[in-house]
């Protein structure tokens, strides 16, 4: 089997994978950070988003061998120490969670779209660009209030 | 009094750190040492007989430790699932349950039952393994229609004859006949109640460890209520006693009734374990979520609606077939009757109900309890009937509804509930308030500038949550008691820990419960931990669904804690030297009456375990505490929602242009959480009226939804945006709990169904529409009114 080498969370790793390895499987399995979720298997849910050189990939139809020497971040490398990044402040302030299990790939999405449309993203782009991303839990209100507000601390 | 992290206080969540950050811990997130992967082989086919399972080759795959079906499960002698709620139908029969085998035996039932289990070194070994296993299946004519299933030749199960479950009726017939009789209006629906599929985000998965050295058993497991799960298991399935097996439900990934019930996955990793000799771990694929997950709703109902010639409500009469798919999950025969027809009055005041109801088995997944559980059924038929008959009656339905209301408490309905307190009128003006009902004609006006159709749709819902008493509950064939415990554990320091039966898997019971800690004891919120979820470290419970972690599981918080303050009181006045009845405490603190003796909550805790100064043969040592809570009675929340809708009439999309709810909780305890609960129940609410249908075909048996490419579940933009998506709230106080609260869980998800298809019906100029009304649907329903109207 190859061995990839990635950069996850800012440390320097590597390990076995087979051609069929997906990134969350070496997130997950192969590297024990069990913040990354599967919600499902079509591609469609979001919960197994990442940054991939520093963009939002959904981590669940990523093979890990194409990420060799990639730039990897996960939800557990968002915070600096016990400092919170300001979406994951954001979530926490304006409810935007309840069972947990999305917000992961909601924060990193989030991330990813004020990265793309600025510090003062309207809602109606917010709730647009969450399409990749399902929760079953909040009704996206909070979820929606968190990112605008995410976004202007960012 | 309101602190800033006491009763009433929208305090942030203590919880989420652990999930903002990755750190939470969910069942798949557990892996134990040399842990083998299940993989479970599915039927293909909706209704077939098993001629023969041949695993030869599927083991002589590469790290395949065992494979087990059904005669193995029959070898072992494990019991199958059971369905907890006996009904007696009307002809005084027990219900006829059929068997439900943890892995088939002879049969199998519908697309997705469990045939054999595959368990290796790996996931994809397990899987490779499973493809490789001939079944040798003669398949059987099948029915998936629940409306068709008593008329088929199809028999799902022998004990079943025409595949009825029971025929089960609740109200008085004669009565009800009577007031049709002299009826000046009658309104008729016929309505149906789409099939759901709960997807909470988090699939189930399960982790079955046997220890050899102590003969006993761990189960992880993604479950609502664990020590309901550790009871079944041990006494229906006897794989353990109670005390050799431990279940654990750690963090869950929501849950919305879904994780309730006690499935076959989890039955099998416990058992499959101990042939392993190896922990065993299952994780649900999606796809497998939407096959084998217990559904919801999947009601075929006609209903009809007395009103006299003063437009009084003055009967209701409904029959109902009620899908349960192929095998009684394990509460599914009390959703389609007494959390359904005892809520037919609504919160009218209708003298006359009757209801019956016949279950039937289908060639589906098991249907079960789903966010409501029977609530939205009836509040659906009631609030279509009665948007309707105002229609018809050329009325306001604002006032035909509020001319309707029950004024009075408590108000016992011809149903069995007993209403104990509400103010249905409060929550109405507040509603129509806040949605600026009164101009409603202008913003048609200026949507119909743009082209589209403005309409708008009222629901006035009631449900009962906390269902109890244990006593009552029995009667009607409930196999379980409905209480909550707790246990207050105080240590030496003054820091607290609650234990309790109630389980969160999104909820926030981390910080409500720890509020009203918080609030009783004078301490520190973050002086608080609350203990779920582990049957080895709480010693019983009832779980949570149904809405009752607050008003039944705090309540038995609550309780232990008033014995804590008795017991505590006793060690103060014995440290204090003075009498117990002088000892008074107040905001965290201990004082003798006419003297400045004072001491504070921690030190009189110090002062329990130290047992220095008091007499410990009249005092026992120690600050711990515990209570059962078995409620009076139901608690009744109930409000208003008031949704407008813009129909695009060249295309039939519909959006929610506003959306109003007001709702009486009782008192609050976190405004915030209790907000959220209500945005995600109208969410699962607007996602069953416009969008979310689960479909099986008709000719194959098939499941059609089973991927969210085939499933429509409610994303980000589906939903009213934040300024035109308005909460308000009431309050009479719950009488029979000393929070005063009701329950909050379920509220947004029973409402909002009939408020989106009201303003869709209203917007359109309809009668009648099916959910989900996707566009195709109103589109459809506009070219048939329009092609009706032009004939006229």
């Amino acid at each position: 089997m190859p061995t990839i080498k990635i950069k996850l969370n800012g440390k320097p790793v590597s390990g076995e994978v087979e051609g069929r390895t997906l990134l969350v499987e070496f997130i997950r399995e192969t590297q024990g950070l069990t913040g990354t979720h599967v919600g499902c298997d079509t591609s469609q849910c979001g919960a197994c988003v990442v940054h991939v050189n520093g963009k939002a990939v959904k981590s669940c139809t990523t093979l890990a061998a194409a990420c060799d020497g990639a730039d990897v971040v996960t939800i557990e490398g968002l915070a600096k120490g016990t400092e919170l990044h300001p979406m994951q402040a954001a979530f926490k302030e304006h409810h935007g969670l309840q069972c947990g299990f999305c917000s992961p790939g909601m924060i990193m999405a989030a991330i990813d779209i004020v990265k793309r449309n600025g510090k003062n993203v309207d809602e109606k782009t917010i709730r647009r660009e969450l399409s990749g991303n399902i929760c079953r839990c909040t009704g996206y209100h909070n979820i929606v209030k968190a990112v605008q507000a995410g976004a202007a601390n960012m | 009094m309101a602190s800033a992290t006491g009763v009433g206080a929208s305090v942030r969540r203590k919880e989420d750190l652990r999930f903002i950050t990755g750190k939470g811990q969910y069942t798949d997130d557990i892996n134990l040492k040399d842990q083998a992967f299940a993989y479970f082989l599915r039927s293909p086919h909706a209704h077939a007989k098993i001629k023969s399972i041949n695993t030869a080759k599927a083991a002589k795959m590469p790290g395949v430790v065992g494979i087990y079906t059904g005669d193995d499960v029959a070898k072992d002698k494990i019991g199958g699932l059971i369905c907890g709620w006996g009904i007696t139908s009307k002809d005084g029969t027990a219900m006829k349950a059929g068997p439900h085998p943890i892995l088939a035996m002879g049969k199998v039932r519908y697309v997705g039952d469990h045939v054999a289990v595959v368990v290796a070194n790996t996931k994809e070994q397990a899987k490779a393994a499973a493809a490789a296993i001939q079944v040798s299946y003669d398949e059987l004519p099948h029915v998936v229609d629940a409306a068709k299933a008593m008329k088929s030749k199809v028999q799902v199960h022998d004990e079943a004859p025409d595949n009825r479950v029971f025929n089960w009726g609740l109200g008085n017939e004669a009565e009800t006949d009577a007031a049709f009789k002299r009826a000046a209006h009658v309104t008729k629906l016929d309505i149906i109640n789409n099939r759901l599929i709960p997807n909470a985000m988090e699939p189930r998965a399960a982790i079955g460890a046997y220890d050899s050295g102590t003969e006993s058993y761990t189960l992880y497991t993604t479950s609502q209520n664990p020590h309901v799960a550790r009871l079944v298991i041990s006494a229906f399935h006897g794989l353990a006693p109670e005390h050799k097996l431990r279940v654990i439900a750690p963090d869950v990934g929501g849950g919305f009734g879904s994780k309730i019930f006690i499935y076959a996955e989890e039955v099998v990793c416990v058992w499959a374990s101990k042939h392993a000799g190896r922990p065993v771990k299952w994780t649900g694929e999606r796809t497998e979520s939407f096959m084998a997950d217990a559904h919801g709703r999947d009601h075929h109902t006609k209903a009809e609606l007395a009103i006299d010639a003063n437009g009084n409500i003055i009967g209701l009469r409904v029959h109902t077939i009620a899908s349960m798919g192929a095998y009684l999950s394990t509460f599914a025969s009390c959703v389609p009757t007494y959390l359904y027809a005892t809520l037919l009055s609504g919160q009218y005041n209708i003298p006359a109900v009757y209801a019956t109801v016949d279950a039937v088995y289908t060639n589906t997944a098991p249907v079960d309890a789903y966010r409501g559980a029977g609530r939205p059924e009836a509040t659906y038929i009631v609030e279509r009937l009665v948007e309707t008959a105002a229609r018809e009656l050329k009325q306001d339905p604002a006032e035909f509804r509020r001319k309707n209301f029950i004024t009075q408490f408590p108000h016992q309905t011809p149903v069995i509930m007993c209403y104990d307190a509400g103010d249905y009128g409060a929550a109405l003006d507040k509603a129509l308030s806040i949605s600026d009902y009164k101009n409603f004609a202008a913003r048609k006006a200026e949507s119909a500038k743009h082209g589209k159709l403005r309409g708008v749709g009222f629901s006035a819902y009631i449900e009962a949550c906390g269902i109890a008493p244990s006593a009552a509950v029995g009667s009607l064939g409930a196999g379980v008691g409905l209480w909550e415990s707790a246990e207050v554990r105080v240590n030496p320091i003054g820091t607290v820990e609650i234990l309790t039966g109630s389980h969160s898997h999104g909820q926030g019971h981390e910080t409500t419960f720890a509020q009203l800690v918080s609030d009783r004891l004078g301490i520190d919120i973050n002086a608080v931990s609350i203990v779920h979820g582990d049957t080895d470290k709480v010693q019983m419970g009832m779980g949570t669904y149904g809405s009752r972690s607050g008003a039944v599981g705090m309540h038995a918080i609550s309780k232990a804690l008033d014995k804590i303050v008795a017991k505590a009181k006793k060690v103060a006045a014995a440290v204090m030297e003075s009498s117990v009845d002088d000892v008074v405490f107040k905001d965290g603190s201990f004082t003798v009456k006419g003297t400045d003796k004072k001491m504070a909550f921690g030190e009189v805790a110090l002062q329990s375990y130290l047992g220095h100064k008091f007499n410990t043969s009249e005092i026992e040592i120690g600050l711990k505490e515990s209570a059962f809570h078995d409620p009076a009675n139901f608690v009744f929340p109930a409000g208003v929602h008031i949704c407008e809708v813009e129909v695009d009439p060249e295309t039939g999309h519909t959006e929610i242009a506003a959306y109003t709810c007001v709702d009486d909780f009782g008192n609050l305890i976190n405004p915030m959480i209790v907000e959220g609960q209500v945005h995600g129940g109208i969410a699962q609410g607007i996602g069953q009226a416009l969008m979310e249908g689960c479909t099986y075909d008709e000719d194959s048996g098939q499941l059609l939804t089973g991927s969210y490419m085939d499933y429509a579940m409610p994303r980000a933009r589906n939903m009213p945006s934040i300024a035109n998506f308005k909460l308000g709230f009431t309050c009479t106080p719950c009488p029979t709990n000393p929070m005063g609260m009701k329950g909050c869980g379920e509220a947004g998800a029973i409402g909002s169904p009939p408020a989106v298809i009201n303003a869709i019906t209203n917007a359109i100029g309809v009668r009648e529409i099916a959910m989900p009304a996707t566009s195709l649907t109103v589109w459809n329903a506009m070219q048939a009114f329009g092609m009706k109207k032009a004939a006229e």
